[in-house]
């Protein structure tokens, strides 16, 4: 298959400005979105920490949850939740719009879809919960 | 089109595999073992992490989302101006994953 391309001489680039994401709260709510990831890789860097202090011994491992236990650290887990959530619900919209829920032949609304994740998260959310709680 | 092959789907598979489980199970983790435990609301576990179905558990939970970082992170550095720099960037960003996902297994391995 060709495809017909215009001729690049006659194409005038427009680079974009380094702050295009200012300038519309979509754009800068897609960069909030994809930062998510690296707020989510922090938090996994950190649980990759206390499982190595478990592993040297109970010793080092009561320290690092008295260090887990100051405000700083509880404050930085707290903004980490948000942008865990964020991700979440973000994830839950962007893939409504690739997979397309039928039912009887019938399209269903991508926030039912939306909805349908979100519940199927929160009943995973409180499984966990109740799990490491029973130990 | 040609169908020039790359290992771009192979990325994107991990990328999106990845964003999943990061959706569906970090946050409990975060709440959990970030918040609830050091605030006392709830007593810590610490045996239950080192069974062996948790310890898989928990490779899965690390790996997949650190290559869902790699991928977005990384396109999300070009588009804010820093394409000149694609190469190291994909070997920060790819090999960080990997290294990660290396790291993880040792640290599960010892607990």
């Amino acid at each position: 298959m060709m495809l017909n391309r215009p001729d690049p001489s006659r194409l005038h680039p427009q680079p974009l400005p380094r702050t295009w994401w200012l300038r519309r709260r979509s754009y800068f709510l897609f960069l909030v979105r994809e930062f998510t990831s690296l707020f989510i890789a922090a938090y996994l860097v950190l649980l990759m920490a206390g499982l190595y202090q478990l592993g040297s011994g109970h010793e080092a491992y009561s320290e690092w949850q008295g260090r887990m236990a100051e405000p700083g650290w509880i404050l930085l887990h707290g903004v980490i939740l948000v942008f865990a959530v964020f991700h979440s619900v973000t994830w839950f919209q962007t893939t409504s719009i690739v997979i397309e829920l039928k039912a009887g032949g019938v399209k269903l609304p991508r926030a039912m879809f939306t909805a349908l994740n979100v519940a199927a998260w929160l009943a995973v959310s409180a499984f966990i919960v109740i799990l490491f709680q029973s130990r | 089109m040609h169908g020039r092959k790359t290992l771009e789907p192979f990325w994107w598979g991990l990328f999106s595999a990845g964003g999943v489980v990061a959706a569906f199970f970090v946050p409990a983790h975060v709440l959990l073992q970030g918040i609830a435990v050091p605030l006392d609301w709830i007593p810590d576990a610490p045996e239950l992490l080192r069974l062996w179905p948790v310890r898989l558990y928990l490779f899965v939970l690390i790996s997949l989302p650190l290559f869902h970082w790699a991928h977005r992170f990384y396109f999300t550095l070009i588009d804010i101006g820093l394409k000149p720099l694609r190469a190291p960037l994909a070997l920060l960003c790819y090999g960080g994953a990997f290294a990660g996902t290396g790291i993880a297994a040792w640290i599960l391995l010892r607990l």
